[in-house]
């Protein structure tokens, strides 16, 4: 397929001058063309430039393709033609005050002004702070019941709004509005100093510590030249897996908890635990904060520590596997796990999802495989067999997936690990450059990007969290299911709610 | 049946004997940092301007734990001299200014308010509300429920509703957009209530000081009864500032 857009490579930097610059037309030709071909969207976002405003397109066709355009003030909405565009489009409209005229749904994304000081495209009066103050879809009859839940929830969770049309237990349709968790990152990002890139990034969402921080420091690499050793790459390959295992395994235990079925819930639950304190052990912070840096990682493991941590994965992984086998072989958990909460591998195909929640769906697509970065190449990753797009797909696509990453922990771990820890990045980014990183996050594909200026700031960072492809998959899921099956939906997918509101 | 039997004996008993015995955490754990008042105050400038966080006063030799992430870079910078992050996960204060510390904290239980005991000291509920947290702090605040921490043993629970709490605990820097929803949750709990504050971010903006989105610290909008300082808290230090404060 020829096209205006340049092909790149997953975490090396291009000069901004060679990222092609089409006229708005062709853009849009060309992208919606590679789009509705099977590519996918990665990151489709708006940044400043001397006063105007350009769009930029990341998509992933079996290669990542960019491209570039001066955004009109209005224009006709990618996503009437392809629905992968249609929250990238919402956001750019948040962002920029640019209009995509025709969107199926126009609505706020996260609840914040525009930068540009254009007039607000949702017509929102952000003096008032309540992001759920919107006329959310209605769905009219005589027996049609709306609830309403958050943004504070029942446990221990991230806020967020979800609102169920229902008719008696049954969910017509279900709105998730969220912006409640919104930091401003993106914006902070470019305005502080270098000191703080690393602890901003790892605090983006704290269950995706690992990931997000491999994904920025893999981009400051490319902006920098600076490569890391092999040691390095293995033990942010390890701690990546350890963040996997230990979010696959508590979402194992909280779905068992959801159907009630306590022993593996609390099995799980203290499983988690003791992969957490294995993070705890490499790096001193339980959920990863602190181990990767640009350059490299802040923390060896020596001989010694890859004895402990093999002895302590080869205490849980028997159990792992026969707290699986427990949970999967109980016919009351078989039962409300299969059939419930299914979405099409048609509708996964146009939501875009990503990740384990894909996979359940039958989208292969893991970026460990396709794109692999750090010590990925050195793995195998194998295809997920059994998408039944139902619960029962997500929770079998994490527990193979958990059992999978113990293997590979543990073979990483069999061979001397040499690295030489690194710590304050002293650096300069090269000028006037782009570059995209893409990495397989516990709940799929994670995206950053960072353009900097002529003078090595950076000028744009946008980040692209899997949820943000996922969460209208769970929204689908409850159609035509019960309402009380809602916990149990919402924990197969578990999606990250300050990740998407950033 | 039996397989349910053979997976319970296979886990065995898991509860911690905290606080009846105590518990090592691993040598890169960075608890209490204890600062080396002797140390060079060069030394103790290039710390401060290489924290991340801002979090160190070079002339007052003293560290911010309400700000510090426990990164350990001063720690490392230093190479120990002027700062060590002791395995003393016992953090948590009573008053903000306690958290500017050179590494003596006061006793906490001491420092509690001594009618809380007598109201809460067998029974207490909180309600959480993460107000833009990460989900680090969280986590870690959940992970009390499970069979190690046991959390609900001390007649300590998290409720599902703020009319059913005697006090609320926050994490997360309190985004504009969570403002609203974290003061009426408040305003729901009936008097008398607690308020703790977990995490850096709740205590003083954390990571994202300096965003318009946020607030600096939870104690400019409702008094804080218990800090908890940490990004995020280690669940013991959680767990051990709601024992010694409470009971």
């Amino acid at each position: 397929m020829k096209t205006g857009f340049l092909k790149v490579s997953n975490g090396c930097a291009v000069l901004r001058s060679d990222i092609p610059q089409l006229p708005f037309e062709d853009f849009r030709r060309e992208a919606l063309k590679i789009v509705k071909e099977g590519g996918k969207v990665v990151q489709y976002f708006g940044y400043q430039e001397d006063n105007t405003i350009k769009l930029l397109a990341v998509l992933r066709t079996d290669e990542l393709l960019i491209a570039g355009t001066d955004a009109p003030d209005s224009y006709p909405s990618f996503t009437t033609e392809c629905e992968p565009f249609h929250l990238f489009e919402r956001e750019i409209a948040e962002q920029f005050g640019i209009r995509p005229e025709g969107h199926p749904w126009l609505k706020m994304v996260r609840y914040h002004p525009n930068s540009t000081g254009k007039p607000d495209v949702f017509g929102n009066d952000y003096q008032e702070d309540i992001p759920g103050r919107y006329d959310y879809y209605k769905v009219d009859g005589e027996e049609v019941h709306e609830v309403a839940v958050g943004p504070v929830h029942a446990g221990i969770i991230e806020p967020g709004h979800f609102r169920f049309n229902c008719i008696g237990e049954r969910v017509f349709h279900l709105e998730i509005q969220l912006g409640y968790q919104h930091r401003g990152i993106e914006n902070l990002l470019t305005n502080i100093q270098n000191k703080r890139l690393p602890i901003v990034i790892e605090s983006i969402a704290g269950d995706t510590t690992v990931a997000n921080a491999s994904s920025m420091a893999q981009a400051v690499e490319a902006l920098t030249q600076v490569r890391t050793d092999e040691g390095s790459k293995i033990i942010r390959t390890i701690a990546l897996e350890l963040e996997r295992i230990a979010n696959h395994t508590g979402d194992l235990g909280a779905l068992s908890g959801d159907v009630a079925f306590l022993p593996p819930a609390n099995y799980f639950g203290r499983m988690r635990g003791d992969f957490l304190n294995m993070t705890l052990l490499i790096c001193g912070n339980r959920l990863g904060k602190g181990v990767v840096r640009p350059g490299g990682v802040r923390f060896a493991i020596d001989a010694e520590m890859r004895k402990e941590l093999m002895r302590r994965i080869n205490e849980l992984e028997p159990q792992m596997q026969h707290v699986i086998d427990l949970l999967f072989a109980t016919p009351s958990v078989r039962s409300r796990f299969e059939g419930c909460g299914t979405v099409s591998t048609y509708d996964a195909e146009k939501l875009g999802l990503v990740g384990p929640a894909g996979r359940a769906c039958g989208i292969q697509f893991d970026a460990r495989r396709e794109f692999p970065t750090e010590y990925y190449q050195h793995i195998d990753i194998p295809v997920y067999a059994e998408p039944t797009c139902d619960v029962y797909a997500r929770a079998r696509v994490r527990a193979d997936e958990a059992l999978r990453s113990i293997q590979i922990i543990k073979t990483l771990l069999e061979k001397e690990i040499k690295t030489e820890p690194v710590d304050f990045g002293n650096y300069e980014l090269a000028p006037a450059s782009f570059v995209v990183t893409v990495n397989e996050a516990w709940r799929g594909e994670l995206s950053h990007c960072i353009l900097t200026d002529e003078k090595g700031g950076i000028a744009r960072y946008k980040v692209k969290d899997p949820s943000f492809h996922n969460w209208n998959g769970l929204a689908m899921s409850l159609r035509d299911t019960g309402i009380s099956d809602f916990p149990l939906n919402n924990k197969s997918f578990n999606l990250s709610y300050c990740g998407f509101d950033l | 049946m039996l397989n349910t039997l053979k997976n319970r004996f296979e886990q065995g008993y898991k509860t911690s004997g905290y606080p009846k015995t105590s518990i090592e955490l691993v040598d890169r754990y960075r608890g209490l940092p204890e600062i080396q008042k002797d140390a060079p105050d060069e030394l103790a400038r290039q710390c401060a301007s290489e924290c991340p966080q801002d979090a160190i006063d070079a002339e007052k030799k003293i560290i911010d734990m309400g700000r510090c992430v426990f990164c350990g870079g001063c720690e490392r910078l230093s190479n120990g001299k002027f700062v060590r992050f002791t395995r003393n996960f016992e953090t948590a204060t009573s008053m903000r200014d306690h958290l500017l510390t050179d590494g003596r904290l006061p006793a906490l239980a001491e420092h509690s308010k001594k009618h809380f005991k007598k109201l809460f000291g067998r029974s207490l509920q909180l309600r959480q509300v993460s107000a833009a947290g990460c989900n680090a702090c969280e986590a870690d605040l959940n992970v009390l429920a499970t069979p190690f921490f046991d959390l609900a043993r001390f007649g300590i629970n998290f409720v599902a509703s703020p009319r059913h709490a005697d006090g609320i605990v926050v994490t997360g820097p309190i985004s504009r957009n969570m403002k609203t929803a974290l003061m009426d949750t408040f305003e729901a709990i009936p008097d008398p209530k607690v308020v703790v504050a977990v995490g850096s971010c709740a205590i003083s903006g954390g990571p994202f000081r300096g965003s318009p989105e946020i607030t600096e610290g939870l104690d400019s909008l409702i008094p804080v009864d218990l800090y908890i300082p940490g990004c995020p808290s280690h669940p013991l230090t959680n767990l051990h500032a709601l024992l010694n404060y409470f009971k």
